[in-house]
């Protein structure tokens, strides 16, 4: 009986809120238009709350974009003007603010948000409104799909997605590492991880059959001590470890294994993106021979000039949400430049044109599923340091 | 073979620090019959005890878990006398919600203070004690400290129930409550003193979980668990079978996890569990005594 109630209350709740966001969009079908003087885009990012990092480094890179295309004279003559609001880190936020976006600020697309979670809240308003969402960082693998395998259509990213990396990461192993037998270790509660394995599965029967897994292993997060599974693969003939696995995990899971005398090289994805904190755990002098693919890394000769730039801007070395930050805003602004009328409408339609971009975190086009054909960057960690390795195509 | 024995020594290390958590759960379940769902967080304040002396006040490690053993053993007296005491005579399961209602409150401010991002003893340390070589077999020389510093402990500890004073009446309070105190053993000095042991304890395990892993606010929860699993399992209440308890939940699950599948280690533990409980209901040690009525 007290579940019925809870039940009812619940699904008039969820009424009212209907209701209330189809008041909220109502006014929105005159917007999109630039106002004549200046090219509005939406910036919506975490600027507050528990990934507020990734929304500052990210909106840090754009702003260094806007202020440089502004500069050399803007697009057609218009200034570029970033209308940011901060989604606080929340999803709900996130879609009230892509919302007032679309609807009150009539911006021409909007960049952001930094996570997938985010972005995907606001894919009705999307829908409802006929506004592009680009997002840098958002890289679970069905954010720009439907559950029924059509495309989300306004939903854009220019960073791969999560299993890419698996693909990569077999590549590198066969390809510059000159891999044959690989261990590889998985984390089985979580997507991200059982995602990337299955990739790296798959391309090396796909691509590379001379190359062979002789051990799986599973972890699990939370799990502190790996003794147990580093102690089996130590008794296997092997070349190198795959773990695609997070940071807290990888530390673990690197510092076990060199203190059971594992030496062999072990890579991750950008889970290992994590040097002060795994340096910590496994002590920078024996932090070595462990390789991840990551967005961007500061000595990649295709982003010489822009960490020039950064350092004598900022004053610092970018991040790779900097980066990535600096491509998202250069890219929306090209649509716009691109676009046949400045229009919603018309930067949408320029998105979706197959022009090639080139940044400074890799040259590419979008596929069918708004996602980025790019090459990916392979860092190594050198004593704790992450250091420039190669750049490897999907 | 070789494999074998290095399994059997991931095994041991681990298991002995389950042994030394459970030692706490089994003393206050033999004395006034509570589980004390709080001990898990009594370990994890431990843990962070001994963290920030080390990093902050940059003590050596020894004097760190010192101080971690006494902060704890005087914490754990005092959850005793705030949270437990006043319902010593209260039905027992006012008394259990009330455990696991500190338990909480411990857990979510340490949560609140130094979220959740795990921390480390700096790699200086961690460092500092390095694997040997036998054959080869590599032992990490940190597991081997771990397991000897818990058999001097265990053998501390029974010598402290066996011969002292301060034991004896612990052992009386544990048998018959009312007649040992008839018989002039102060009760509330004896309670306190094993909620004393089983922290210090516990801060000593925290310490050591710490080093060779990681400390976060949650580590109390799921060596918690296992630990009180490892009570139940040597039969709760029953001192040499929480040691034993301990140390086979340890091997077992690393057992699983090299020779069957790592992603069920934890299912297959418990598994074992149940079934012993269904054969022995008192555990492995524990006599079946018949609850007074």
């Amino acid at each position: 009986m007290k579940m019925k109630k809870w039940f009812i209350a619940l699904v008039v709740l969820a009424f009212v809120a209907t209701a209330f966001a189809g008041c909220g969009s109502g006014n929105g079908g005159n917007g999109g238009d630039a106002d004549g003087e200046t090219i509005k885009i939406g910036a919506n990012f975490e600027l507050s709350g528990a990934v507020a990092k990734y929304g500052e480094d990210t909106m840090e890179g754009i702003k260094l974009a806007v202020e440089e295309v502004n500069a050399a004279g803007g697009i057609d003559g218009k200034k570029v003007e970033l209308v940011t609001l901060d989604n606080t880190s929340d999803s709900a936020e996130a879609k009230a603010i892509a919302t007032r976006l679309a609807t009150q600020e009539n911006v021409l697309a909007i960049i952001g948000p930094a996570t997938t979670g985010a972005t995907q809240a606001t894919i009705p308003v999307t829908e409802e409104n006929q506004i592009a969402v680009i997002t840098a960082s958002g890289t679970a693998d069905n954010l720009t799909v439907k559950d029924d395998g059509t495309v989300n259509e306004y939903i854009f990213r220019i960073c791969f997605y999560d299993s890419v990396q698996g693909k990569i990461g077999a590549n590198f192993a066969a390809d510059n590492m000159g891999a044959k037998k690989v261990v590889l270790i998985s984390d089985n509660s979580n997507d991200y991880s059982m995602g990337i394995a299955k990739s790296f599965k798959e391309t090396l029967a796909e691509s590379w059959t001379d190359v062979e897994i002789v051990r799986e292993e599973n972890i699990t997060a939370g799990d502190t001590d790996f003794s147990a599974v580093l102690t089996n693969i130590k008794a296997v003939d092997f070349d190198m470890i795959y773990a695609p696995v997070y940071d807290t995990e990888a530390a673990l899971l690197i510092k076990q294994a060199r203190d059971l005398g594992i030496d062999a090289p072990i890579m991750g994805a950008d889970g290992f993106d994590s040097a002060s904190a795994m340096g910590e755990v496994i002590g920078m002098e024996n932090f070595n021979n462990v390789f991840f693919t990551g967005h961007f890394a500061a000595g990649d000769p295709m982003a010489v000039d822009f960490t020039a730039l950064y350092q004598e801007k900022l004053n610092k070395e970018p991040n790779g949400f900097n980066a990535l930050g600096y491509d998202l805003a250069n890219y929306v602004m090209q649509a716009c430049e691109r676009a046949e009328e400045l229009t919603k409408e018309g930067v949408h339609a320029a998105l979706l044109d197959g022009s090639t971009f080139s940044g400074v975190t890799g040259t590419f086009t979008l596929d069918e599923f708004h996602n980025p054909i790019k090459s990916v960057v392979v860092n190594e960690y050198v004593q704790g340091v992450p250091t420039f390795k190669a750049r490897v195509e999907p | 073979m070789e494999k074998l024995i290095q399994q059997l020594i991931n095994g041991i290390s681990i298991g002995s620090i389950y042994a030394l958590i459970a030692l706490g759960y089994t003393m206050v379940y033999g004395i006034i019959k509570l589980i004390n769902f709080a001990h898990g967080e009594i370990l994890m304040i431990g843990a962070y005890v001994g963290l920030i002396c080390v990093t902050t006040f940059k003590l050596p490690l020894i004097a760190a878990m010192l101080i971690a053993m006494v902060v704890c053993a005087i914490l754990g007296m005092l959850i005793e006398r705030v949270a437990y005491k006043p319902l010593r005579n209260a039905p027992r399961i006012a008394l259990l919600i009330t455990a696991i209602g500190v338990s909480f409150l411990l857990q979510y401010i340490m949560l609140y203070r130094f979220s959740a991002t795990p921390m480390v003893y700096p790699a200086s340390i961690t460092g500092s004690f390095g694997s040997i070589q036998i054959g080869n077999i590599i032992i990490p020389v940190i597991r081997i400290v771990v397991t000897v510093v818990t058999i001097i402990l265990m053998i501390l500890v029974q010598i402290i129930i066996k011969k002292t004073k301060l034991g004896k009446g612990m052992r009386a309070v544990s048998s018959d409550r009312d007649a040992a105190q008839l018989m002039g053993v102060s009760v509330d000095r004896s309670i306190s003193f094993t909620f004393l042991l089983g922290s210090a304890l516990a801060a000593v395990a925290g310490v050591m979980y710490g080093v060779m892993f990681n400390v976060s606010p949650m580590m109390g929860s799921s060596s918690g668990i296992k630990a009180f699993t490892a009570a139940v399992f040597g039969g709760i209440g029953n001192i040499p079978g929480a040691i034993l308890g301990g140390f086979l939940l340890g091997i077992i699950e690393t057992m699983v996890s090299a020779y069957i599948s790592s992603s069920i280690k934890d299912a297959a533990a418990f598994a074992i569990l149940i079934i012993i409980l269904l054969v022995r209901p008192s555990g492995l040690l524990g006599k079946n005594v018949r609850e007074k009525v």
